[in-house]
């Protein structure tokens, strides 16, 4: 019998269907690549029971005749932002520690409606915050890759970087990620899989630990194209429950899946080019622009002249709006409480901030404390939300003359752990081409390209209009197509 | 613009993050680095330039006014509200005395 955890979504679902395998034995089989993986640090918590009760389910449903989902008998791991009722969310904080949710997330409980199980709660950066999983307060999560230079551990990237981990070793053929400036696509591109960011308010953020609510998106991680047009489809949807939540029809971006590129235009964006650029992702980004020109694309240059601007100002923006969301964490409601002897409220509420956020948490909430403070509030905060305006503006002329933009999905393969935590600034770069899709709402793909010369992976970024998920989807099938992408982590851990 | 270490101590105690005189130190350079970098949006010129209020276009609903119409955020469930609390006592949270 095949390794069913080399299937795929939409290879498991069909394998389900026709009787090929029961659920419970894909859900039995990841569930023993999880329990064996504990190396990676890729699970704050694991529910094998859940997985198994979910796939009963769609296997009794199967036996009784009845319509399967979407994503029946395909077992997931759920990124720990996400609240899952009754099984323990902490968003990776110390502050949120045994938080156990009495609701169930849109986004989760849409999955578990189309069939899904779950494996487990990801790890995470804290809050999502950083770029290498390695602010979470359960510790680092350590890629499956390594470089065939060295055996250090290398960043599964991040904030999504449990998710990126469990597909790639894996432990899940999918899993729930949340990009606010990069983190599904930024993994996604260090760990070897396909990432989806869609248009800002595709997927409900009702149930999300919220960290930048203007820019916080859901998507799936998976390891094709199809599979993320598979879960996307499952994950999306309108919500009266949040206020952003697009009222639009989820399409079937699965069934029209199309790599055929004739007449299509795509951008490549002429300020993404920097000065001491890597030479392999350079060569990488030509390559992917010989890949679509090959799918019957043309390929134009474009140029988005706030380029520069993107970063710093999300660097603003997102500290500004996550200040004010972790106002919330009081020590009163839910979560830790910190209350020294004879303090008063005042005191409690400090305390326990202190002791429950970790240090990138509360860099980002003191920038964000300050940048909206009287008298910096316009200095900063209008003229972030300035810039943003220009920075979508520059999208909306670029998709003037293209249909989607070609880039680099990071400016370099995943580094080792602890080489850029010491300084903040270095960390943040790692969006340098993510951000700006992000500051604009717009949909925005990693796929993977091929591996460097030291062996460990890279991605391609696909970006593409608002609501055009499908055009994304549909240049990422061309490329890979044609990086026929099929390597794999050695399994050291296990 | 840059700040120093009274202007942190400030800004921590406005974030309600209490922090003593090692991590204020700690936290001077770290955040003038990134207030240092992020000067350059001074270089943009906005004249005339809204600022971003709604990444997409869209409008804000009112619900239909009905009480409780979707029971996952309607009332009556105290008991699901209280359950994550620290302290709660007596069906409410419970929190230090702030009355002197």
């Amino acid at each position: 019998m095949t390794d069913l955890t080399e299937l795929g979504v939409a290879a498991i679902r069909d394998g389900v269907a026709k009787g090929d395998f029961t659920a419970r034995e894909v859900a039995e089989a990841f569930n023993a690549n999880v329990a064996a993986a504990s190396a990676l640090n890729a699970f704050i918590v694991t529910t094998p029971e859940k997985a198994l009760e979910a796939a009963g389910a769609v296997d009794a449903d199967r036996a009784a005749g009845k319509a399967l989902g979407s994503m029946a008998g395909v077992p997931i791991g759920m990124k720990d932002l996400f609240a899952t009722q009754g099984v323990q969310t902490t968003a990776a904080s110390h502050i949120l520690g045994g938080f156990v949710p009495p609701y169930e997330s849109t986004v989760s409980s849409n999955l578990w409606a189309a069939g899904a199980g779950m494996l487990g709660k990801l790890n995470l950066d804290q809050f999502a915050m950083g770029s290498s999983n390695e602010t979470s307060y359960f510790g680092n999560v350590i890629s499956p890759w390594r470089s065939r230079d060295s055996n250090a551990e290398l960043a599964p990237g991040g904030s999504s970087g449990g998710s990126s981990t469990a597909v790639s070793a894996r432990l899940a053929p999918a899993a729930t990620g949340t990009d606010t400036g990069g983190s599904i696509r930024q993994p996604a591109a260090f760990t070897g899989i396909t990432g989806v960011k869609p248009t800002y308010g595709r997927c409900s953020r009702w149930g999300v630990v919220a960290f930048a609510s203007s820019l916080d998106q859901a998507g799936p991680m998976a390891r094709d194209i199809r599979d993320c047009a598979i879960m996307l489809g499952a994950m999306a949807g309108f919500d009266p429950k949040d206020s952003t939540s697009l009222d639009m029809p989820v399409p079937d971006w699965e069934a029209a899946l199309n790599a055929d590129l004739k007449g299509k235009k795509v951008g490549i964006p002429r300020e993404y080019r920097m000065d001491g650029m890597d030479a392999e992702i350079e060569a990488s980004w030509e390559q992917g622009k010989a890949w679509l020109r090959d799918a019957g694309a043309e390929i134009v240059d474009i140029s988005l002249p706030h380029t520069k601007y993107a970063l710093p100002a999300y660097y603003i923006i997102a500290p500004a709006e996550a200040s004010s969301n972790l106002a919330r964490y009081d020590g009163v409601r839910y979560g830790l409480r910190d209350l020294p002897e004879g303090a008063g409220l005042q005191d409690m509420y400090a305390a326990t901030r202190a002791a429950g956020f970790g240090d990138e948490v509360k860099r980002r909430v003191l920038i964000g404390t300050y940048v909206l403070s009287a008298g910096f509030y316009d200095a900063y905060y209008t003229q972030a939300q300035k810039v943003r305006t220009l920075i979508a503006r520059d999208f909306a002329e670029a998709f003037e003359q293209c249909d989607v933009i070609l880039a680099p999905t990071t400016p370099s393969a995943a580094f080792p752990l602890g080489d850029k935590s010491d300084d903040p600034l270095s960390m943040y770069l790692n969006d340098v081409f993510a951000v700006p899709a992000s500051l604009a709402g717009l949909p925005a793909l990693s796929v993977p390209a091929g591996l460097t010369q030291s062996g460990l992976p890279l991605g391609l970024q696909i970006i593409g209009k608002a609501f055009d998920e499908q055009g994304v989807m549909n240049a990422g099938l061309a490329i890979e197509q044609r990086a026929n992408f099929s390597a794999k982590p050695d399994r050291w851990w296990a | 613009m840059s700040v120093d270490k009274q202007t942190v101590a400030k800004i921590a105690s406005l974030a309600r993050i209490r922090m003593d005189d090692d991590e204020l130190e700690r936290m001077v350079p770290e955040l003038n680095n990134i207030l240092a970098w992020v000067e350059q949006l001074g270089e943009v010129d906005c004249s005339g330039v809204e600022p971003m209020t709604a990444v997409i276009p869209n409008t804000l609903r009112l619900r239909a006014d009905v009480v409780d119409a979707d029971p996952l955020t309607g009332g009556g469930i105290r008991d699901k509200v209280l359950a994550n609390a620290p302290a709660p006592e007596h069906g409410f949270f419970g929190v230090p005395k702030v009355i002197e």
